[in-house]
């Protein structure tokens, strides 16, 4: 953002997410909804195919759990399994 | 009847036209009348009847089967290529026929009635499609667009010896449910599961997709996966078999989509993931698992398209499309940010997107069925498919760090296509009545329930978590120029340890082989019948030198050859005047006619 503002000397337009409030207020209101999403399952009347479905909040554990295991397994298992230089098939 | 042309035939043969429309304005005309007149066409066909049917070498060629499953696939065929078009309209023209040609032979597979059409009309696809990926006119769309046919085309071949086989068990050419029994239905399902990308048959797609032309890429999602899934639906409905190979498709592509920093190709990856809930649903079988699977590759076509329209846009207008160089574009190109987080909600499955309405019937088919593993597996896919697509692809291009680039936004008439899917993306989330109501079975399917919904917002938002946490704590692997080895290494290294096997020691058994054939031994002969005593006496005397030890010996037969060389051959006429050789024949002759006779 900051190189932004030198590449031609002139003060440049400052677009939404220039200014760092409003990543903030955006990752604000994500934990917002987060909040709100668990407090809302609480009252809601469910029917499950399965069993788990009916803890508080599965879904939600279940999205966060699978995605950072999903992230890591990528990341220190996949990535050195099958990373290769970028011209590896034309040598 | 309004439907009086075969579905395929408008794209098909309007397509050859094209070449021959010089003035720009009336040849972008024609161009999108092409698809409109395919889908009024295809609106206008009454539904349950065989059509365009005759006898061939004493089978029965069909090419319009109309009923509940062919028809939304010709609907949601022809509404994509006419948003390609559009999409494509400041085209080369050649690129234009090539994509009608590849939209009209997927309608032709989609309404053949029997096997043998289906057959030709894969091919034709197959070459339309790498002729799309050639339009990326670059060495690396060149190379892929090789492999591409060459998968495609071995696909074809066991889909052929498939039918062929087939045809000789059944003695009918009757494109209907086979299931899997013997080798026939194997051959087949191989064929089209090429096509449909199962794991290990899939490289061909992440190699070839990512490296077509911005425009081709759009076509290519659409009519060939999905062509797949359709013949899938028709004859492998119920297989337990696809269940377990669906399940694969949804899981891995999301590793790789986290890893991959060409972006068309985290897309292409995540095609893949789609089309495994098509498959999970084909294996489910059942009517509910089936109308979702059908409902989702309608959905699918429309967000998917959108999302590479976007990326297409991205693409053309910075010149790049690896994550490394991308990010910060929604400063300049904000409606085409718009229109891809349109795309990803809808891949994501948020509530009042296409994805929620279509991808819900598949996992609650696998509920029903109480196939709890399946069930987990498809969760997990749902909250990846948010993670890779969902939140990758418009933040490393749109948002992420600024990459300084400023391109302009894109053209019109990229932007109308993209508008146009994205308010199918929408409509169809919010009314999916309407698309309900074109499912192959009946439905009484709700969608919008609160547990569903609260469910899912859960699932994405705490999976946005994840990644926002991820991101913010520099564990989110950084994007990297490299190259991800996956099932293609097999062929494209295999093919290379081929050929150095065949240059290097086959190709010396080789050399060798033909010296001795077409050398030594005529050579030999040669030598021998221009002057038998001579060359027997060289050979012999070569044969004693060697075996001599004593050198001068040695040097006196060396000495010998030498002269006989010299003097070789002889004049024939010394030793071989008339007479002799008249006596030589008559005793050839006596000796035949001896053997004739006591033999």
């Amino acid at each position: 953002m900051v190189t932004d503002k030198k590449q031609d000397g002139q003060a440049r337009k400052e677009y939404l997410f220039d200014k760092p409030e409003n990543v903030k207020r955006l990752l604000w209101s994500l934990y917002g909804c987060l909040i709100g999403l668990i407090l809302i399952d609480l009252f809601i009347p469910k029917h499950p195919f399965f069993p788990w479905e009916e803890y508080p909040s599965f879904y939600a554990a279940y999205g966060f759990v699978s995605c950072v295991l999903l992230v890591l397994a990528a990341k220190y298992i996949l990535r050195k399994m099958v990373k290769r230089r970028e011209d590896y098939y034309d040598r | 009847m309004i439907g009086s042309i075969p579905p395929a035939f408008v794209l098909l043969f309007g397509a050859l036209l094209i070449p021959f429309l010089k003035n720009r304005t009336l040849r972008n005309g024609y161009i999108l009348l092409l698809p409109v007149v395919s889908l009024i066409n295809i609106i206008g066909l009454p539904p349950g009847v065989e059509s365009w049917v005759w006898i061939f070498l004493g089978h029965k060629i069909i090419l319009g089967r109309v009923d509940a499953l062919s028809l939304p696939f010709g609907y949601i065929f022809s509404l994509a290529a006419l948003i390609g078009a559009i999409y494509s309209l400041e085209g080369r023209s050649d690129e234009h026929v090539a994509a009608m040609l590849y939209g009209g032979s997927a309608l032709g597979a989609v309404f053949a009635g029997d096997f043998l059409s289906l057959f030709v009309f894969c091919e034709i696809m197959a070459f339309a499609a790498a002729y799309l990926v050639w339009a990326g006119r670059t060495p690396a769309s060149y190379q892929a667009g090789l492999r591409y046919l060459l998968v495609h085309l071995f696909g074809g071949l066991c889909l052929l010896v498939g039918i062929i086989i087939h045809v000789q068990e059944t003695g009918s050419v009757a494109f209907n449910a086979l299931g899997l029994s013997g080798l026939s239905s194997y051959l087949i399902l191989i064929g089209f599961g090429i096509n449909a990308a199962f794991p290990l048959l899939h490289a061909w797609l992440p190699d070839a997709y990512p490296e077509a032309s911005a425009t081709g890429t759009v076509f290519l999602s659409v009519f060939t996966t999905k062509t797949a899934v359709y013949v899938l639906a028709r004859s492998f409905a119920g297989v337990d078999l696809l269940i377990w190979i669906g399940a694969a498709m949804v899981t891995f592509p999301i590793f790789y989509a986290v890893i991959e920093n060409n972006l068309r190709r985290v897309l292409s990856y995540s095609l893949i993931n789609q089309v495994g809930f098509m498959v999970v649903g084909v294996g489910i079988g059942t009517e509910l698992a089936l109308n979702g699977t059908v409902a989702h590759a309608f959905s699918h076509i429309l967000y998917k398209a959108l999302l590479f329209m976007s990326m297409g846009a991205v693409l053309q207008q910075t010149g790049k499309i690896n994550a490394t160089d991308l990010g910060g574009l929604y400063r300049t190109m904000p409606l085409t940010t718009i229109f891809c987080i349109i795309g990803a909600a809808s891949i994501s499955g948020v509530p009042l997107f296409s994805g929620f309405i279509s991808k819900a019937m598949v996992i609650s088919a696998a509920g029903i069925g109480q196939l709890g593993f399946i069930w987990f597996v498809l969760i997990f896919a749902s909250a990846g498919v948010f993670h890779h697509s969902g939140i990758k692809i418009p933040f490393f291009a749109f948002f992420g760090h600024d990459s300084g680039l400023r391109p302009k936004e894109a053209p019109l008439n990229m932007l109308i296509a993209m508008g146009i899917a994205a308010f199918f993306c929408i409509a169809i989330g919010i009314f999916p009545g309407y698309l309900y109501s074109i499912l192959p079975y009946p439905i009484d399917y709700v969608p919008y329930t609160a547990a569903h919904v609260v469910d899912q917002l859960q699932l994405l938002f705490f999976s946005a978590l994840a990644f926002t946490l991820l991101i913010l704590s520099g564990i989110y692997p950084a994007e990297m120029r490299c190259v991800n080895l996956d099932a293609d290494w097999f062929y494209r290294k295999g093919a290379k340890a081929f050929m150095s096997l065949l240059n290097n020691p086959l190709a010396r058994v080789g050399d060798a082989l033909r010296r001795l054939v077409f050398d030594l031994i005529p050579g030999g002969l040669l030598q021998f019948s221009r002057d038998p005593v001579s060359s027997i006496r060289i050979t012999s005397e070569s044969i004693l030198r060697n075996l001599s030890h004593s050198p001068a010996r040695q040097a006196y037969l060396s000495e010998e050859i030498k002269r006989a060389r010299e003097n070789y051959p002889h004049d024939l006429k010394k030793h071989w005047t008339v007479a002799p050789t008249a006596t030589w024949i008559v005793l050839l002759l006596l000796a035949y006619l001896i053997i004739y006779y006591f033999f």
